[in-house]
């Protein structure tokens, strides 16, 4: 990896009523790379996604986004740093009272002082770049799934961000509106000179996007690579997850008692 | 002895639990006085408040403010016969409806209406993470969202209130002085006279403002204190309008034991 590195992660734990959730995190994101990080559901990669954007405080460790120590920002800070950011929510999470068009300025006649015009072309040159210029007068209930995804993503590079997260950009798409997430995250990626991070569990597409990839099980660092490191690789996490097995390290099944102890109760032990 | 401990134990949560509620809500007030600087900078922001939770609310109060009034009247009129005293009518209705019916059921009302409404609203944002998306872009959720739709009520409450109270009195008038024939003269100058501005009217003024602020502060955090999911916006919204009814009455016993003395 280069050595200049956006996001640099150093033994995050974080814990939730006393149980916990990442327990000893490390990462080092290079600016200007796709990285996605994957793992089932549960497992606590949005919980990592929301501590590097500073909105969960970690109770341990450290979380350095540049030169600054996110962990321990002020609010004020914070809102500085996040003027920086974009994120991409799982559904999108669009303002359902205002236009495309409105969600898209949101950010930007919040954040700048731009004329309304001025507002108008970005706003515009956003909704081109996710191809849904057309689209701008729409409500956000008049949109398809894809289509509020992209509309979402064009809301969360509206300000140029240096840094974009991606919170399931696939979760609940079709198969072409997938690919078409897919691609515009890359490009967007690439045009922006951004570096995005993006917690998924669909990893055929994640395979063809992105740079590098971590696995995240239980709190933990299970596995990382390279897109081609991930597809050889023999750990057998990995295997599982990248083949869809149900057998593995992975459970499958929710903790339980035996099936003798459950159906039979104290029969089984009489 | 075990059951008893384990539900003391239980009353015990219970009061805790309401008692750190209360805290926050009080938090939750500093909070969205401190963040209140964009609802009056940006005053379309208020604005659009003022119109969703006042003026889509003044038919159903310029409706029941009549019936109110034409009850009162009927009412009214019937006591007032048996002692002989009908021109008194202006006066009663007039001091029924400024002193208490008007503030306490058009505050009832607008509980209903607009603080469900935006209980509603704020909890479903809170369910769609559209305020997560709003914080992570850095614009305050509570300045841009709670704070505007928090004064937008405080606005609404006394002018809906007054507007309520000025139905009423239209209605008594109808029925009295229409339809039964109490004296026209009689009956607005009894009501000039019997009618302080300062004692009266200005009392039940400061009656709908308190009950805007308490009814707006219960709307806006149980909004946003809501559980995210459809079963805890629906629960929200019956405790804002539960909640609402009784700091209303309670409110009203507490503000007209320190406001009216009697006469003498």
């Amino acid at each position: 990896m280069s050595e200049d590195i956006l996001v640099d992660i150093q033994d995050l734990h974080f814990s939730y009523d006393g149980r916990p959730v990442l327990a000893g995190i490390n990462m080092k994101i290079p600016r200007g790379s796709v990285v996605a990080i994957m793992g089932g559901s549960g497992c606590g990669k949005t919980t990592l996604l929301r501590c590097i954007g500073g909105q969960l405080r970690p109770t341990g460790g450290m979380v350095r986004l540049g030169d600054q120590r996110v962990s321990e920002m002020s609010h004020a800070e914070l809102y500085g740093l996040r003027r920086k950011m974009g994120m991409l929510f799982q559904f999108g999470a669009l303002f359902t009272d205002m236009t495309v068009f409105d969600n898209v300025a949101f950010p930007l006649r919040e954040h700048t002082d731009l004329s309304e015009e001025m507002i108008r072309d970005l706003v515009l040159m956003k909704l081109e770049a996710v191809g849904l210029r057309g689209a701008h007068a729409l409500m956000p209930a008049e949109l398809s799934g894809g289509m509020a995804r992209r509309v979402a993503l064009a809301r969360a590079v509206a300000l140029d961000p240096m840094l974009v997260m991606y919170d399931e950009p696939f979760a609940g798409l079709d198969p072409i509106a997938l690919g078409v997430i897919g691609q515009l995250i890359r490009k967007l990626n690439d045009a922006l000179g951004a570096t995005s991070i993006m917690v998924t569990h669909d990893v055929h597409e994640s395979l063809m996007i992105v740079d590098y990839i971590y696995f995240v099980s239980q709190g933990r660092i299970v596995a990382e690579g390279t897109p081609d490191e991930i597809r050889g690789s023999t750990d057998p996490f990995v295997h599982q997850f990248v083949h869809a097995e149900v057998e593995g390290p992975v459970r499958f099944d929710y903790p339980a008692p035996t099936i003798v102890r459950e159906f039979l109760g104290s029969r089984a032990h009489g | 002895m075990a059951e008893s401990v384990s539900s003391i134990r239980k009353l015990g949560h219970v009061v805790v639990d309401r008692i750190w509620r209360l805290g926050f809500a009080a938090r939750f007030l500093v909070a969205v006085l401190r963040y209140s600087g964009p609802s009056f900078r940006r005053l379309p922001l208020t604005l659009r408040e003022i119109y969703f939770s006042g003026v889509l609310s003044l038919l159903i109060i310029i409706v029941s403010g009549l019936f109110v009034g034409l009850v009162l009247g009927l009412q009214g009129y019937e006591t007032l016969q048996r002692y002989g005293s009908t021109e008194a009518l202006g006066v009663l209705v007039a001091l029924s409806l400024t002193r208490e019916l008007g503030p306490v059921v058009a505050a009832l009302l607008f509980a209903s209406r607009a603080g469900s409404s935006v209980t509603a609203e704020i909890g479903l944002m809170k369910a769609t993470e559209q305020l997560k998306a709003m914080d992570i872009m850095a614009v305050n959720p509570i300045a841009r969202v709670v704070a505007p739709r928090f004064w937008g009520g405080v606005v609404s409450m006394p002018l809906l209130a007054a507007l309520f109270s000025a139905m009423g009195v239209l209605g008594g008038w109808l029925i009295g002085v229409v339809f039964i024939g109490v004296d026209d003269g009689a009956f607005w100058s009894q009501m000039q006279s019997g009618v302080d501005f300062r004692y009266d009217v200005w009392n039940g003024v400061i009656k709908s403002f308190v009950f805007g602020i308490a009814v707006s502060l219960i709307a806006v955090f149980e909004g946003y204190d809501s559980v995210p999911t459809a079963e805890g916006v629906s629960r929200a919204i019956t405790r804002t309008v539960v909640t609402s009814a009784l700091a209303i009455l309670a409110l009203d016993f507490v503000l007209t034991s320190f406001m009216f003395r009697g006469t003498s």
